[in-house]
């Protein structure tokens, strides 16, 4: 061995010029360079990037998704508050015509009650009248019977003369009516 | 440093390793100075490294990454949006980052090789590789450069525009050197010289300590501790050169892409 190296520093001027190359040393580092070079063309660097681009889209379709939600959102918010609106404008003019139909109806009853009213009390009235007036006749009538009957028991006699008695009954009725209205007065 | 400056006295004197100790003998030799070398198994278990680890990183393709994925997509993302899109920029990145992914990951490895125990050689301390990785990138953007704007693209990469037409004659010369005949050779070169340095370094701070335990007089086997612990700190900047180094040659080849890109504009 160590005559090799010896031989080899004397000997060989390749070896002892250290800027003259070894060309098997060449053969072998370009050889190497290029099967590497391959390597990475081949595989290293396309799956490097795959990966890169994989986590790049992943990254920014997360950014795309998100702000499709947000934008879905908003929409709906949007709508929500669309419909609020609506439904308080719908109600507040159902409440507007509840109350309107209410008033009237409420003027309608009054009308109506106070027309009923005036019919009962008009019906009252002539019905009363009208009762008195029969009393009146009943009561006539009776009160002629009556005083006949005890005016003959009081006199005792029959008073079979219709005609008198018809005239006697008459003139008592008048001074009564007389009396009555002298009363009334 | 102090400590190799003094005089040997009893162990004889001490020969520093130098050029030629960078090339370990071959594990399978064949011909006379050729075999499979150290440096060529390194090249090829990077690979398989490499390969390895983002293949396992990148396959899972979880939305929400495991430490390892998210390790994975770390390293890629530095190389694909700090290097490339940063440099290239526009819609036109894409293109590149799997030559820059490779490219810095290839060297990152290959260069760490100097830090780790018991393996201790960064391939690129060697001058082959760095060439042939020189000479893809070169052949890259000048593909590039015909590519995009046609045969003109020689124009344009060694005429600026807005110069004077009397100082054409000095500038052309100086721009067809610098862009075609300077760039790759500083490239690759830039690349060899700092990991051979580094290796270098450690090589004789690891010799030297072994010469001053040695010694038989104690103090001068004491001072072995103060070259320890300058190694040390040439480890550090070596570790970090290391890795400084890849990104300055992927930066770089990103800068070359770019102006054949947009030699128009240059």
């Amino acid at each position: 061995m160590n005559q090799l190296i010896i031989s080899a520093a004397t000997e060989g001027a390749a070896a002892a010029n250290p800027l003259a190359p070894n060309l098997w040393e060449m053969g072998v580092v370009l050889a190497g360079f290029a099967v590497l070079f391959y390597i990475v063309v081949k595989f290293v660097v396309p799956m490097f990037e795959k990966t890169f681009a994989e986590r790049a889209e992943a990254i920014e379709g997360g950014i795309a998704k998100a702000e499709k939600a947000q934008a879905e959102a908003s929409a709906a918010l949007e709508e929500y508050r669309q419909q609020l609106t609506d439904a308080r404008a719908e109600a507040n003019r159902i409440r507007e015509e509840a109350r309107a139909e209410g008033a009237q109806i409420l003027a309608e009853l009054k009308a109506k009650a106070a027309a009923e009213s005036a019919r009962i009390t008009e019906q009252a009235h002539a019905q009363i009248e009208s009762e008195r007036q029969a009393a009146v006749v009943a009561l006539r009538a009776e009160v002629g019977t009556l005083a006949t009957t005890l005016a003959g028991r009081i006199v005792g006699e029959a008073l079979d003369d219709d005609e008198r008695a018809a005239r006697v009954v008459d003139r008592f009725l008048a001074e009564l009516e007389t009396q009555s209205a002298g009363a009334a007065k | 440093m102090i400590a190799l400056a003094l005089p040997a006295q009893d162990s004889g004197t001490f020969t520093p390793p130098g050029i030629e100790e960078m090339h370990l003998p071959a594990i399978l030799p064949w011909g006379a100075h050729d075999g499979f070398s150290k440096q060529m198994l390194l090249v090829i278990l990077s690979v398989v490294i490499i390969a390895t680890f983002f293949i396992l990183a990148a396959r899972k393709q979880q939305l929400v990454p495991g430490k390892l994925q998210f390790a994975g997509e770390m390293a890629y993302g530095f190389v694909r949006n700090s290097i490339a899109k940063d440099i290239i920029g526009g819609r036109d990145f894409m293109k590149y980052v799997p030559l820059l992914f490779s490219l810095f990951f290839f060297i990152l490895v290959n260069n760490i090789y100097g830090a780790v125990p018991l393996l201790q050689l960064p391939s690129f301390s060697h001058v082959g590789g760095a060439y042939v990785l020189a000479g893809i990138v070169y052949v890259t953007w000048i593909g590039i450069g015909i590519k995009k704007n046609g045969l003109k693209y020689f124009k344009l990469a060694t005429v600026p525009s807005g110069v004077p037409w009397y100082i054409l004659p000095i500038v052309i010369p100086i721009e067809i050197i610098s862009n075609f005949l300077v760039r790759p050779v500083t490239h690759s070169l830039r690349l060899f010289a700092t990991m051979l340095a580094g290796h270098l370094i450690v090589m004789i701070a690891g010799s030297g300590i072994e010469f001053l335990v040695m010694q038989e007089n104690v103090l001068l086997k004491g001072t072995s501790v103060l070259v320890l612990a300058g190694a040390i700190a040439m480890y550090m900047l070596e570790a970090l050169i290391m890795a400084l180094q890849a990104y300055v040659f992927t930066l770089l080849t990103a800068i070359y892409i770019e102006g054949a890109l947009h030699a128009e504009s240059h």
